[in-house]
Protein backbone atom coordinates (compact mmCIF):
# COMPACT_ATOMS: atom_id res chain seq x y z
CA UNK A 1 0.00 0.00 0.00
CA UNK A 2 0.89 3.47 -0.70
CA UNK A 3 1.44 5.50 1.84
CA UNK A 4 1.73 9.63 1.01
CA UNK A 5 3.36 11.59 3.70
CA UNK A 6 3.85 15.34 3.30
CA UNK A 7 5.67 16.35 -0.52
CA UNK A 8 9.37 17.33 0.23
CA UNK A 9 11.10 20.12 -1.79
CA UNK A 10 13.72 21.98 -1.78
CA UNK A 11 13.45 25.08 -3.50
CA UNK A 12 15.73 27.45 -1.84
CA UNK A 13 18.22 29.40 -3.17
CA UNK A 14 17.02 28.62 -6.88
CA UNK A 15 17.20 31.38 -9.53
CA UNK A 16 13.54 30.62 -11.58
CA UNK A 17 13.64 30.90 -14.91
CA UNK A 18 9.81 29.08 -14.58
CA UNK A 19 7.86 28.73 -11.51
CA UNK A 20 4.61 26.20 -11.35
CA UNK A 21 2.49 27.41 -8.62
CA UNK A 22 -0.62 25.15 -7.15
CA UNK A 23 -1.24 23.70 -10.77
CA UNK A 24 -3.60 21.55 -11.28
CA UNK A 25 -4.68 20.22 -14.76
CA UNK A 26 -7.89 17.68 -15.83
CA UNK A 27 -8.04 16.11 -19.11
CA UNK A 28 -11.40 16.20 -20.89
CA UNK A 29 -13.07 17.95 -18.21
CA UNK A 30 -12.88 15.03 -15.58
CA UNK A 31 -9.66 13.00 -15.27
CA UNK A 32 -7.82 15.01 -12.47
CA UNK A 33 -4.16 14.59 -14.11
CA UNK A 34 -1.95 16.76 -11.98
CA UNK A 35 -2.37 17.33 -8.41
CA UNK A 36 -1.38 20.92 -6.71
CA UNK A 37 1.97 20.98 -8.56
CA UNK A 38 4.94 23.61 -7.02
CA UNK A 39 7.79 23.66 -9.12
CA UNK A 40 10.72 25.93 -9.88
CA UNK A 41 12.85 25.17 -12.98
CA UNK A 42 16.12 26.99 -12.88
CA UNK A 43 17.80 28.98 -15.14
CA UNK A 44 19.90 27.57 -17.16
CA UNK A 45 20.14 24.18 -15.37
CA UNK A 46 18.74 20.53 -16.56
CA UNK A 47 15.56 20.26 -14.49
CA UNK A 48 14.62 16.18 -15.08
CA UNK A 49 10.54 15.46 -14.16
CA UNK A 50 11.49 11.39 -13.28
CA UNK A 51 8.62 8.82 -12.44
CA UNK A 52 6.99 5.31 -13.59
CA UNK A 53 4.62 5.33 -16.48
CA UNK A 54 1.67 7.80 -15.67
CA UNK A 55 2.47 9.41 -12.92
CA UNK A 56 1.95 12.90 -15.09
CA UNK A 57 5.32 14.05 -15.87
CA UNK A 58 4.56 14.17 -19.91
CA UNK A 59 1.27 15.94 -18.91
CA UNK A 60 3.45 18.30 -16.94
CA UNK A 61 5.76 18.85 -19.24
CA UNK A 62 2.92 19.80 -21.83
CA UNK A 63 1.49 22.64 -19.82
CA UNK A 64 4.54 24.48 -20.18
CA UNK A 65 3.98 24.88 -24.00
CA UNK A 66 0.16 24.83 -23.71
CA UNK A 67 0.24 21.94 -25.60
CA UNK A 68 -3.18 20.69 -24.18
CA UNK A 69 -5.28 23.42 -25.77
CA UNK A 70 -4.94 21.83 -28.83
CA UNK A 71 -7.68 19.23 -27.14
CA UNK A 72 -11.07 19.93 -26.83
CA UNK A 73 -12.14 19.45 -22.99
CA UNK A 74 -8.55 19.80 -21.07
CA UNK A 75 -8.15 22.49 -18.15
CA UNK A 76 -5.48 23.99 -16.00
CA UNK A 77 -6.01 25.15 -13.15
CA UNK A 78 -3.27 27.48 -11.05
CA UNK A 79 -0.22 29.15 -12.82
CA UNK A 80 2.94 28.73 -14.52
CA UNK A 81 5.17 31.51 -14.21
CA UNK A 82 7.65 32.19 -16.91
CA UNK A 83 9.79 35.30 -15.96
CA UNK A 84 7.11 35.99 -13.60
CA UNK A 85 4.15 36.51 -16.10
CA UNK A 86 1.64 33.37 -15.85
CA UNK A 87 1.48 31.71 -19.35
CA UNK A 88 -2.07 30.01 -18.74
CA UNK A 89 -3.51 32.94 -18.01
CA UNK A 90 -6.77 33.54 -20.84
CA UNK A 91 -5.57 36.05 -22.32
CA UNK A 92 -1.72 34.84 -23.12
CA UNK A 93 -2.23 33.47 -26.87
CA UNK A 94 -0.80 29.89 -26.64
CA UNK A 95 0.94 30.62 -29.53
CA UNK A 96 3.29 32.95 -28.07
CA UNK A 97 4.16 30.71 -25.44
CA UNK A 98 5.28 27.82 -28.21
CA UNK A 99 7.17 30.85 -29.84
CA UNK A 100 9.26 31.25 -26.73
CA UNK A 101 9.23 28.02 -25.25
CA UNK A 102 10.08 25.31 -28.07
CA UNK A 103 9.59 21.16 -27.60
CA UNK A 104 12.08 17.96 -28.41
CA UNK A 105 9.46 14.82 -28.68
CA UNK A 106 9.91 11.29 -27.96
CA UNK A 107 10.04 10.24 -31.34
CA UNK A 108 12.19 12.49 -33.89
CA UNK A 109 9.29 13.86 -35.71
CA UNK A 110 10.92 15.88 -38.86
CA UNK A 111 8.40 17.07 -41.47
CA UNK A 112 8.36 16.06 -44.63
CA UNK A 113 11.13 18.84 -45.96
CA UNK A 114 14.16 19.36 -46.68
CA UNK A 115 16.63 19.73 -43.89
CA UNK A 116 17.05 23.14 -44.67
CA UNK A 117 13.44 23.39 -44.18
CA UNK A 118 12.84 21.83 -40.80
CA UNK A 119 15.04 24.10 -39.34
CA UNK A 120 13.92 27.27 -39.92
CA UNK A 121 9.70 25.84 -40.06
CA UNK A 122 9.18 28.34 -36.99
CA UNK A 123 11.11 31.18 -38.12
CA UNK A 124 8.97 30.79 -41.46
CA UNK A 125 5.52 29.95 -39.52
CA UNK A 126 6.77 33.23 -37.80
CA UNK A 127 6.70 35.38 -41.38
CA UNK A 128 10.53 35.62 -41.41
CA UNK A 129 11.84 35.12 -45.42
CA UNK A 130 14.95 37.16 -45.67
CA UNK A 131 17.30 34.55 -47.35
CA UNK A 132 20.30 36.15 -45.28
CA UNK A 133 18.72 35.62 -41.88
CA UNK A 134 17.54 32.45 -42.46
CA UNK A 135 20.76 31.14 -43.73
CA UNK A 136 22.81 32.03 -40.57
CA UNK A 137 19.96 30.74 -38.16
CA UNK A 138 20.12 27.52 -39.87
CA UNK A 139 23.89 27.21 -39.37
CA UNK A 140 23.68 28.72 -36.01
CA UNK A 141 20.93 26.38 -35.31
CA UNK A 142 22.56 23.19 -37.08
CA UNK A 143 25.87 23.72 -35.17
CA UNK A 144 24.20 23.79 -31.67
CA UNK A 145 22.59 20.72 -32.28
CA UNK A 146 25.85 19.22 -33.48
CA UNK A 147 24.40 18.22 -36.75
CA UNK A 148 26.68 21.26 -39.26
CA UNK A 149 29.05 19.25 -39.85
CA UNK A 150 27.01 16.17 -41.29
CA UNK A 151 24.19 18.18 -43.12
CA UNK A 152 26.37 21.23 -44.20
CA UNK A 153 26.58 19.65 -48.02
CA UNK A 154 22.89 18.30 -47.85
CA UNK A 155 20.98 21.13 -47.00
CA UNK A 156 18.43 20.67 -49.79
CA UNK A 157 17.72 16.98 -49.33
CA UNK A 158 15.17 15.21 -47.36
CA UNK A 159 15.17 15.06 -43.46
CA UNK A 160 14.01 11.70 -44.35
CA UNK A 161 17.02 10.37 -44.98
CA UNK A 162 18.80 11.17 -42.11
CA UNK A 163 19.15 8.65 -39.55
CA UNK A 164 16.96 8.18 -36.35
CA UNK A 165 19.96 10.05 -34.27
CA UNK A 166 20.02 12.64 -36.52
CA UNK A 167 16.28 13.28 -37.15
CA UNK A 168 16.26 14.05 -33.22
CA UNK A 169 19.33 16.46 -33.37
CA UNK A 170 17.65 17.84 -36.49
CA UNK A 171 14.59 18.66 -34.16
CA UNK A 172 16.89 19.89 -31.32
CA UNK A 173 18.22 22.60 -33.94
CA UNK A 174 14.21 23.06 -35.15
CA UNK A 175 13.47 23.67 -31.46
CA UNK A 176 16.48 25.94 -31.04
CA UNK A 177 16.08 28.10 -34.41
CA UNK A 178 13.65 30.11 -33.05
CA UNK A 179 15.85 31.37 -29.79
CA UNK A 180 13.39 29.58 -27.22
CA UNK A 181 13.63 30.51 -23.44
CA UNK A 182 12.97 27.24 -22.58
CA UNK A 183 13.34 24.04 -24.61
CA UNK A 184 11.34 20.93 -23.07
CA UNK A 185 12.15 17.39 -23.67
CA UNK A 186 10.03 14.69 -23.86
CA UNK A 187 11.83 11.44 -23.36
CA UNK A 188 14.24 12.74 -26.21
CA UNK A 189 16.24 9.32 -26.35
CA UNK A 190 13.64 6.68 -26.21
CA UNK A 191 13.32 6.02 -29.83
CA UNK A 192 17.20 5.80 -30.01
CA UNK A 193 20.19 3.61 -29.74
CA UNK A 194 22.91 3.92 -27.10
CA UNK A 195 25.48 5.96 -29.18
CA UNK A 196 23.04 8.59 -30.90
CA UNK A 197 21.76 8.67 -26.76
CA UNK A 198 24.79 9.76 -25.71
CA UNK A 199 25.18 12.45 -28.42
CA UNK A 200 21.98 13.75 -27.43
CA UNK A 201 23.13 13.87 -23.77
CA UNK A 202 26.30 15.32 -24.60
CA UNK A 203 24.77 18.09 -26.90
CA UNK A 204 21.98 18.63 -23.93
CA UNK A 205 25.04 19.52 -21.82
CA UNK A 206 26.29 21.97 -24.01
CA UNK A 207 22.94 23.79 -24.34
CA UNK A 208 22.06 24.42 -20.46
CA UNK A 209 24.94 27.37 -21.14
CA UNK A 210 22.91 29.15 -23.37
CA UNK A 211 18.61 27.77 -22.44
CA UNK A 212 16.98 26.42 -19.66
CA UNK A 213 16.11 23.12 -19.77
CA UNK A 214 13.29 20.79 -18.35
CA UNK A 215 13.54 16.99 -19.76
CA UNK A 216 11.29 14.13 -18.53
CA UNK A 217 12.92 10.76 -18.76
CA UNK A 218 12.05 7.13 -17.73
CA UNK A 219 15.51 6.29 -17.54
CA UNK A 220 17.35 7.19 -14.13
CA UNK A 221 20.30 6.70 -15.36
CA UNK A 222 19.77 9.08 -17.79
CA UNK A 223 18.55 11.95 -15.30
CA UNK A 224 21.58 11.28 -13.12
CA UNK A 225 23.73 11.81 -15.61
CA UNK A 226 22.24 14.98 -17.14
CA UNK A 227 20.52 17.04 -15.14
CA UNK A 228 21.42 19.17 -12.18
CA UNK A 229 18.12 19.31 -10.43
CA UNK A 230 15.27 16.49 -10.25
CA UNK A 231 11.86 16.26 -9.38
CA UNK A 232 9.95 13.29 -8.68
CA UNK A 233 6.54 12.62 -9.40
CA UNK A 234 4.06 10.02 -8.42
CA UNK A 235 0.34 9.67 -9.24
CA UNK A 236 -0.09 12.97 -10.30
CA UNK A 237 1.83 14.86 -7.62
CA UNK A 238 5.75 16.15 -7.22
CA UNK A 239 6.62 13.76 -4.93
CA UNK A 240 9.96 15.62 -3.97
CA UNK A 241 11.99 17.71 -5.83
CA UNK A 242 15.97 18.31 -4.87
CA UNK A 243 19.61 18.83 -6.52
CA UNK A 244 19.83 15.62 -7.95
CA UNK A 245 22.79 14.01 -6.28
CA UNK A 246 21.11 14.80 -3.18
CA UNK A 247 17.83 12.92 -4.79
CA UNK A 248 19.62 10.13 -6.03
CA UNK A 249 21.77 9.79 -2.68
CA UNK A 250 20.07 10.84 0.25
CA UNK A 251 16.22 10.63 -1.39
CA UNK A 252 13.90 11.76 1.72
CA UNK A 253 10.39 10.15 0.87
CA UNK A 254 9.95 6.45 0.99
CA UNK A 255 8.55 6.64 -2.42
CA UNK A 256 11.13 8.13 -4.26
CA UNK A 257 13.89 6.21 -2.30
CA UNK A 258 11.75 2.63 -3.66
CA UNK A 259 11.43 4.24 -7.39
CA UNK A 260 15.53 5.47 -7.41
CA UNK A 261 16.70 2.22 -5.62
CA UNK A 262 14.40 0.39 -8.67
CA UNK A 263 11.98 -1.44 -6.18
CA UNK A 264 9.44 -0.31 -8.66
CA UNK A 265 8.98 2.01 -11.90
CA UNK B 1 6.93 -31.23 -20.92
CA UNK B 2 9.58 -31.79 -21.84
CA UNK B 3 9.54 -35.68 -22.43
CA UNK B 4 10.73 -36.31 -25.81
CA UNK B 5 9.21 -40.06 -26.11
CA UNK B 6 5.81 -39.12 -26.93
CA UNK B 7 3.76 -42.37 -26.89
CA UNK B 8 3.17 -43.40 -30.39
CA UNK B 9 -0.82 -42.86 -29.72
CA UNK B 10 -0.30 -39.21 -29.23
CA UNK B 11 1.98 -38.60 -32.56
CA UNK B 12 -0.73 -40.32 -34.37
CA UNK B 13 -3.13 -37.67 -33.21
CA UNK B 14 -0.90 -35.06 -33.74
CA UNK B 15 -0.77 -35.95 -37.31
CA UNK B 16 -3.73 -36.23 -37.61
CA UNK B 17 -4.35 -32.75 -36.56
CA UNK B 18 -1.59 -31.42 -38.36
CA UNK B 19 -3.20 -33.17 -42.00
CA UNK B 20 -6.50 -31.73 -40.62
CA UNK B 21 -5.11 -28.84 -40.00
CA UNK B 22 -3.44 -28.34 -43.68
CA UNK B 23 -6.38 -29.24 -46.08
CA UNK B 24 -8.06 -25.98 -44.07
CA UNK B 25 -4.99 -24.04 -44.98
CA UNK B 26 -5.37 -25.10 -48.34
CA UNK B 27 -8.93 -24.96 -48.61
CA UNK B 28 -9.31 -21.33 -47.08
CA UNK B 29 -5.97 -20.13 -49.95
CA UNK B 30 -7.72 -21.79 -52.22
CA UNK B 31 -10.86 -19.45 -52.18
CA UNK B 32 -9.22 -16.65 -51.55
CA UNK B 33 -7.24 -17.10 -54.09
CA UNK B 34 -10.03 -17.71 -56.06
CA UNK B 35 -12.12 -14.94 -55.34
CA UNK B 36 -8.93 -12.43 -56.28
CA UNK B 37 -8.72 -14.20 -59.67
CA UNK B 38 -12.15 -13.59 -60.40
CA UNK B 39 -11.22 -9.78 -60.82
CA UNK B 40 -8.68 -10.19 -62.50
CA UNK B 41 -10.02 -12.62 -65.12
CA UNK B 42 -12.45 -10.29 -66.04
CA UNK B 43 -10.53 -8.04 -66.17
CA UNK B 44 -8.76 -9.89 -68.97
CA UNK B 45 -11.86 -10.86 -70.43
CA UNK B 46 -12.83 -7.30 -71.06
CA UNK B 47 -9.51 -6.10 -72.76
CA UNK B 48 -9.69 -9.52 -74.74
CA UNK B 49 -13.08 -8.70 -76.40
CA UNK B 50 -12.29 -4.85 -76.42
CA UNK B 51 -8.74 -6.05 -78.56
CA UNK B 52 -10.28 -8.12 -81.03
CA UNK B 53 -13.76 -6.20 -81.74
CA UNK B 54 -11.51 -3.46 -82.40
CA UNK B 55 -9.06 -5.53 -84.69
CA UNK B 56 -11.85 -5.86 -86.93
CA UNK B 57 -12.37 -2.50 -86.59
CA UNK B 58 -8.68 -1.43 -87.84
CA UNK B 59 -8.49 -4.03 -90.35
CA UNK B 60 -10.91 -1.81 -92.36
CA UNK B 61 -10.14 1.89 -91.32
CA UNK B 62 -6.18 3.03 -90.77
CA UNK B 63 -4.99 3.66 -87.23
CA UNK B 64 -3.61 6.95 -88.59
CA UNK B 65 -7.25 7.83 -89.73
CA UNK B 66 -8.85 6.92 -86.23
CA UNK B 67 -6.21 9.00 -84.29
CA UNK B 68 -5.58 12.13 -86.50
CA UNK B 69 -8.75 13.04 -88.23
CA UNK B 70 -10.99 15.01 -87.12
CA UNK B 71 -14.66 14.17 -87.83
CA UNK B 72 -16.34 11.48 -85.97
CA UNK B 73 -19.85 10.49 -87.99
CA UNK B 74 -19.74 6.85 -88.27
CA UNK B 75 -23.53 6.77 -89.38
CA UNK B 76 -23.45 9.55 -91.91
CA UNK B 77 -22.59 9.25 -95.54
CA UNK B 78 -19.55 9.69 -95.59
CA UNK B 79 -18.62 8.52 -92.47
CA UNK B 80 -15.92 9.53 -90.84
CA UNK B 81 -13.97 7.67 -88.31
CA UNK B 82 -11.45 10.42 -86.37
CA UNK B 83 -12.06 9.85 -82.78
CA UNK B 84 -10.24 13.21 -81.87
CA UNK B 85 -13.78 14.81 -81.40
CA UNK B 86 -14.61 12.84 -78.57
CA UNK B 87 -11.17 12.68 -77.10
CA UNK B 88 -11.46 15.99 -77.03
CA UNK B 89 -14.95 16.21 -75.58
CA UNK B 90 -13.87 13.62 -73.04
CA UNK B 91 -11.36 16.39 -71.84
CA UNK B 92 -12.60 19.41 -71.65
CA UNK B 93 -15.56 17.88 -69.65
CA UNK B 94 -12.84 16.63 -67.27
CA UNK B 95 -10.99 19.27 -66.89
CA UNK B 96 -13.89 21.21 -66.24
CA UNK B 97 -15.37 18.89 -63.59
CA UNK B 98 -11.38 19.19 -61.99
CA UNK B 99 -11.59 23.16 -61.67
CA UNK B 100 -14.63 22.60 -59.68
CA UNK B 101 -13.84 19.46 -57.78
CA UNK B 102 -9.91 19.54 -56.95
CA UNK B 103 -10.41 23.15 -54.89
CA UNK B 104 -13.43 22.44 -53.29
CA UNK B 105 -12.47 18.81 -52.61
CA UNK B 106 -9.45 19.66 -51.11
CA UNK B 107 -10.89 22.42 -49.13
CA UNK B 108 -13.24 20.35 -47.87
CA UNK B 109 -10.99 17.99 -46.97
CA UNK B 110 -8.54 20.12 -45.04
CA UNK B 111 -11.54 21.72 -43.20
CA UNK B 112 -13.14 17.97 -42.04
CA UNK B 113 -9.43 16.83 -41.46
CA UNK B 114 -7.87 19.64 -39.49
CA UNK B 115 -10.88 22.07 -38.59
CA UNK B 116 -14.21 20.31 -37.86
CA UNK B 117 -15.22 19.18 -34.20
CA UNK B 118 -15.20 15.44 -33.92
CA UNK B 119 -18.75 15.93 -33.80
CA UNK B 120 -19.39 18.30 -36.88
CA UNK B 121 -16.85 15.39 -38.89
CA UNK B 122 -19.33 12.90 -37.68
CA UNK B 123 -22.07 14.26 -38.89
CA UNK B 124 -20.68 16.32 -42.32
CA UNK B 125 -19.13 13.14 -43.79
CA UNK B 126 -21.73 10.84 -44.28
CA UNK B 127 -23.74 13.58 -46.04
CA UNK B 128 -20.59 14.39 -47.96
CA UNK B 129 -20.38 10.72 -49.32
CA UNK B 130 -24.19 10.26 -49.73
CA UNK B 131 -23.65 13.10 -52.66
CA UNK B 132 -21.79 10.19 -54.32
CA UNK B 133 -24.83 8.06 -54.18
CA UNK B 134 -26.92 9.70 -56.34
CA UNK B 135 -27.95 8.31 -59.51
CA UNK B 136 -25.89 9.72 -61.89
CA UNK B 137 -29.47 10.28 -63.94
CA UNK B 138 -30.48 12.95 -61.58
CA UNK B 139 -26.85 14.72 -61.96
CA UNK B 140 -27.41 15.19 -65.39
CA UNK B 141 -30.97 16.63 -65.58
CA UNK B 142 -29.83 18.64 -62.72
CA UNK B 143 -27.20 19.79 -65.16
CA UNK B 144 -29.91 20.15 -68.10
CA UNK B 145 -32.83 21.94 -66.44
CA UNK B 146 -31.14 23.61 -63.49
CA UNK B 147 -27.50 24.51 -64.23
CA UNK B 148 -27.32 24.90 -67.71
CA UNK B 149 -30.62 27.87 -67.58
CA UNK B 150 -28.24 29.41 -64.53
CA UNK B 151 -25.59 29.87 -66.97
CA UNK B 152 -27.26 31.17 -69.64
CA UNK B 153 -29.63 33.45 -67.00
CA UNK B 154 -25.97 34.39 -66.20
CA UNK B 155 -23.95 34.60 -69.36
CA UNK B 156 -26.80 36.48 -71.86
CA UNK B 157 -25.94 39.93 -70.73
CA UNK B 158 -21.88 39.66 -71.49
CA UNK B 159 -22.34 36.78 -74.45
CA UNK B 160 -23.33 39.92 -77.08
CA UNK B 161 -20.01 41.75 -75.88
CA UNK B 162 -18.16 39.24 -75.71
CA UNK B 163 -19.12 37.55 -79.17
CA UNK B 164 -18.18 41.00 -80.70
CA UNK B 165 -14.96 41.07 -79.28
CA UNK B 166 -13.81 37.35 -79.83
CA UNK B 167 -16.54 35.79 -82.04
CA UNK B 168 -14.20 32.48 -82.16
CA UNK B 169 -14.21 31.96 -79.06
CA UNK B 170 -17.71 32.90 -77.52
CA UNK B 171 -21.11 32.61 -79.24
CA UNK B 172 -23.77 35.17 -78.64
CA UNK B 173 -25.89 33.03 -76.81
CA UNK B 174 -24.70 30.08 -74.89
CA UNK B 175 -26.45 26.78 -76.08
CA UNK B 176 -28.94 24.99 -73.76
CA UNK B 177 -26.13 21.91 -74.56
CA UNK B 178 -22.74 22.47 -73.90
CA UNK B 179 -19.91 21.40 -71.89
CA UNK B 180 -19.48 24.17 -69.34
CA UNK B 181 -22.81 22.51 -67.31
CA UNK B 182 -22.11 19.14 -67.02
CA UNK B 183 -18.60 19.41 -66.55
CA UNK B 184 -19.55 21.54 -63.30
CA UNK B 185 -22.50 18.95 -62.01
CA UNK B 186 -19.72 16.07 -62.64
CA UNK B 187 -17.41 18.49 -60.37
CA UNK B 188 -20.19 18.47 -57.93
CA UNK B 189 -20.42 14.74 -58.51
CA UNK B 190 -17.11 13.72 -58.02
CA UNK B 191 -15.83 16.42 -54.74
CA UNK B 192 -17.06 14.16 -52.58
CA UNK B 193 -15.07 11.33 -53.98
CA UNK B 194 -11.45 13.41 -53.76
CA UNK B 195 -12.53 15.25 -50.11
CA UNK B 196 -13.18 11.70 -48.57
CA UNK B 197 -9.85 10.08 -49.90
CA UNK B 198 -8.03 13.47 -49.71
CA UNK B 199 -9.28 13.54 -45.59
CA UNK B 200 -8.91 9.99 -45.09
CA UNK B 201 -5.08 10.80 -45.94
CA UNK B 202 -4.54 13.83 -44.12
CA UNK B 203 -6.10 12.07 -41.11
CA UNK B 204 -3.24 9.20 -41.57
CA UNK B 205 -0.44 11.97 -40.67
CA UNK B 206 0.91 10.93 -37.91
CA UNK B 207 -0.47 13.29 -34.85
CA UNK B 208 3.12 13.72 -33.49
CA UNK B 209 3.85 15.54 -37.14
CA UNK B 210 1.04 18.08 -36.06
CA UNK B 211 1.96 18.49 -32.48
CA UNK B 212 5.54 19.49 -33.99
CA UNK B 213 3.89 21.78 -36.49
CA UNK B 214 1.94 23.43 -33.21
CA UNK B 215 4.85 23.04 -30.75
CA UNK B 216 7.00 25.83 -33.43
CA UNK B 217 3.96 28.04 -32.77
CA UNK B 218 2.20 27.32 -36.42
CA UNK B 219 -1.32 28.24 -36.86
CA UNK B 220 -3.75 25.67 -37.34
CA UNK B 221 -4.05 26.60 -41.07
CA UNK B 222 -0.04 26.68 -40.99
CA UNK B 223 -0.02 23.19 -39.81
CA UNK B 224 -2.67 21.97 -42.60
CA UNK B 225 -0.54 24.06 -45.23
CA UNK B 226 2.70 23.08 -44.42
CA UNK B 227 2.83 19.79 -42.66
CA UNK B 228 -0.11 17.61 -42.66
CA UNK B 229 -1.44 18.56 -46.63
CA UNK B 230 2.58 17.78 -48.13
CA UNK B 231 2.81 15.12 -45.85
CA UNK B 232 -0.39 13.75 -47.26
CA UNK B 233 0.55 14.51 -50.74
CA UNK B 234 0.70 11.02 -51.89
CA UNK B 235 -2.65 9.93 -50.68
CA UNK B 236 -4.47 13.39 -51.97
CA UNK B 237 -2.97 13.01 -55.50
CA UNK B 238 -4.47 9.34 -55.78
CA UNK B 239 -7.84 10.98 -55.02
CA UNK B 240 -7.29 13.57 -57.64
CA UNK B 241 -6.25 10.51 -60.09
CA UNK B 242 -9.38 8.31 -58.49
CA UNK B 243 -11.28 11.97 -59.81
CA UNK B 244 -10.18 12.13 -63.08
CA UNK B 245 -10.58 8.30 -63.92
CA UNK B 246 -14.48 9.16 -62.30
CA UNK B 247 -14.80 11.89 -64.61
CA UNK B 248 -13.29 10.39 -68.16
CA UNK B 249 -15.65 7.84 -67.73
CA UNK B 250 -18.64 9.33 -66.52
CA UNK B 251 -21.70 8.73 -69.13
CA UNK B 252 -24.92 10.21 -67.92
CA UNK B 253 -24.36 13.59 -67.13
CA UNK B 254 -22.34 14.47 -70.19
CA UNK B 255 -25.05 12.83 -72.33
CA UNK B 256 -27.98 14.28 -71.15
CA UNK B 257 -26.61 17.88 -71.11
CA UNK B 258 -23.38 17.96 -73.25
CA UNK B 259 -25.51 17.68 -76.40
CA UNK B 260 -24.43 14.22 -77.86
CA UNK B 261 -22.49 16.55 -81.09
CA UNK B 262 -19.11 15.08 -81.67
CA UNK B 263 -17.38 17.96 -82.77
CA UNK B 264 -13.57 18.73 -82.27
CA UNK B 265 -13.44 21.69 -80.12
CA UNK B 266 -11.76 21.96 -76.05
CA UNK B 267 -14.14 25.72 -75.80
CA UNK B 268 -17.02 24.75 -72.98
CA UNK B 269 -19.20 26.57 -74.14
CA UNK B 270 -19.63 24.59 -77.12
CA UNK B 271 -21.91 21.31 -76.99
CA UNK B 272 -19.72 17.99 -77.89
CA UNK B 273 -20.26 14.20 -77.53
CA UNK B 274 -17.63 12.39 -74.85
CA UNK B 275 -16.57 8.49 -75.69
CA UNK B 276 -18.84 7.76 -72.87
CA UNK B 277 -21.44 9.53 -74.61
CA UNK B 278 -21.67 8.29 -77.83
CA UNK B 279 -20.93 4.79 -76.70
CA UNK B 280 -24.04 5.02 -74.57
CA UNK B 281 -25.96 6.77 -77.88
CA UNK B 282 -25.10 4.07 -80.56
CA UNK B 283 -25.79 1.23 -78.26
CA UNK B 284 -29.08 2.17 -77.89
CA UNK B 285 -29.72 1.84 -81.65
CA UNK B 286 -30.28 -1.09 -83.49
CA UNK B 287 -26.79 -1.38 -85.33
CA UNK B 288 -26.40 -4.71 -87.41
CA UNK B 289 -24.12 -7.10 -85.29
CA UNK B 290 -20.74 -6.98 -86.73
CA UNK B 291 -20.91 -3.72 -89.27
CA UNK B 292 -18.46 -1.57 -88.96
CA UNK B 293 -20.90 0.85 -87.20
CA UNK B 294 -21.31 -1.50 -84.15
CA UNK B 295 -17.52 -2.06 -84.12
CA UNK B 296 -17.13 1.55 -83.37
CA UNK B 297 -18.07 0.83 -79.92
CA UNK B 298 -15.25 -1.58 -78.87
CA UNK B 299 -12.55 0.48 -80.71
CA UNK B 300 -14.18 3.73 -78.45
CA UNK B 301 -14.68 1.52 -75.45
CA UNK B 302 -10.78 0.65 -75.94
CA UNK B 303 -9.94 4.19 -76.12
CA UNK B 304 -11.45 4.99 -73.28
CA UNK B 305 -9.62 2.20 -71.48
CA UNK B 306 -6.61 3.39 -72.74
CA UNK B 307 -7.00 6.69 -71.64
CA UNK B 308 -8.15 5.63 -67.90
CA UNK B 309 -5.09 3.69 -67.56
CA UNK B 310 -3.02 6.14 -68.83
CA UNK B 311 -4.29 8.52 -66.18
CA UNK B 312 -3.84 5.25 -63.75
CA UNK B 313 -0.12 4.86 -64.15
CA UNK B 314 0.18 8.51 -63.78
CA UNK B 315 -1.03 8.81 -60.90
CA UNK B 316 0.40 5.26 -59.44
CA UNK B 317 4.43 7.13 -60.60
CA UNK B 318 3.32 10.35 -58.70
CA UNK B 319 2.30 8.78 -55.52
CA UNK B 320 5.24 6.74 -55.50
CA UNK B 321 7.44 9.65 -56.44
CA UNK B 322 5.61 11.83 -53.36
CA UNK B 323 5.43 8.79 -50.58
CA UNK B 324 7.28 9.91 -47.35
CA UNK B 325 7.54 7.27 -44.50
CA UNK B 326 7.05 9.03 -41.29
Amino acid sequence: MVEISPRLHNFAGLEPKAEVKNLNFYYGGSVHALKNIDLVIPERKVTALIGPSGCGKTTLLRCFNRMHDLYPGNRYEGEILLDGVNILAKKIDPIEVRMRVSMVFQRPNPFPKSIYENVIYGLRVQGTSKRSILDDKVEQALRGAALWEEAKDRLADSAYNLSGGQQQRLCIARALATDPELVLFDEPTSALDPIATASIEDLMNELKQQVTILIVTHSMQQAARLSDYTAFMFLGELMEFNDTNLLFNKPIHQQTQDYVSGRFG
Amino acid sequence: MTDPSLPSSKVAQYTQKKATRELQEWLIQAVLFLAGFSCVATTIAIMYILISESVFFFQQISIWEFLTSTDWSPLFDPPGYGILPLVSGTLTTTLVALFVAVPMGTIAAIYLSEFASAKLREVVKPILELLAGIPTVVYGYFALLFVTPALQWLYAPMGPFLSGRFPDLFPVELSGFNMLGPGIVMGLMITPLISSISEDAMRAVPIGLREGSYAMGATRLQTALRVVFPSAISGISAAYILGISRAVGETMIVAIAAGLQPTFTFNPLESAATITAYIVQVSLGDLPYGSIEYQTIFAAGLTLVIVTLVFNIIGYFLSRRFRETY
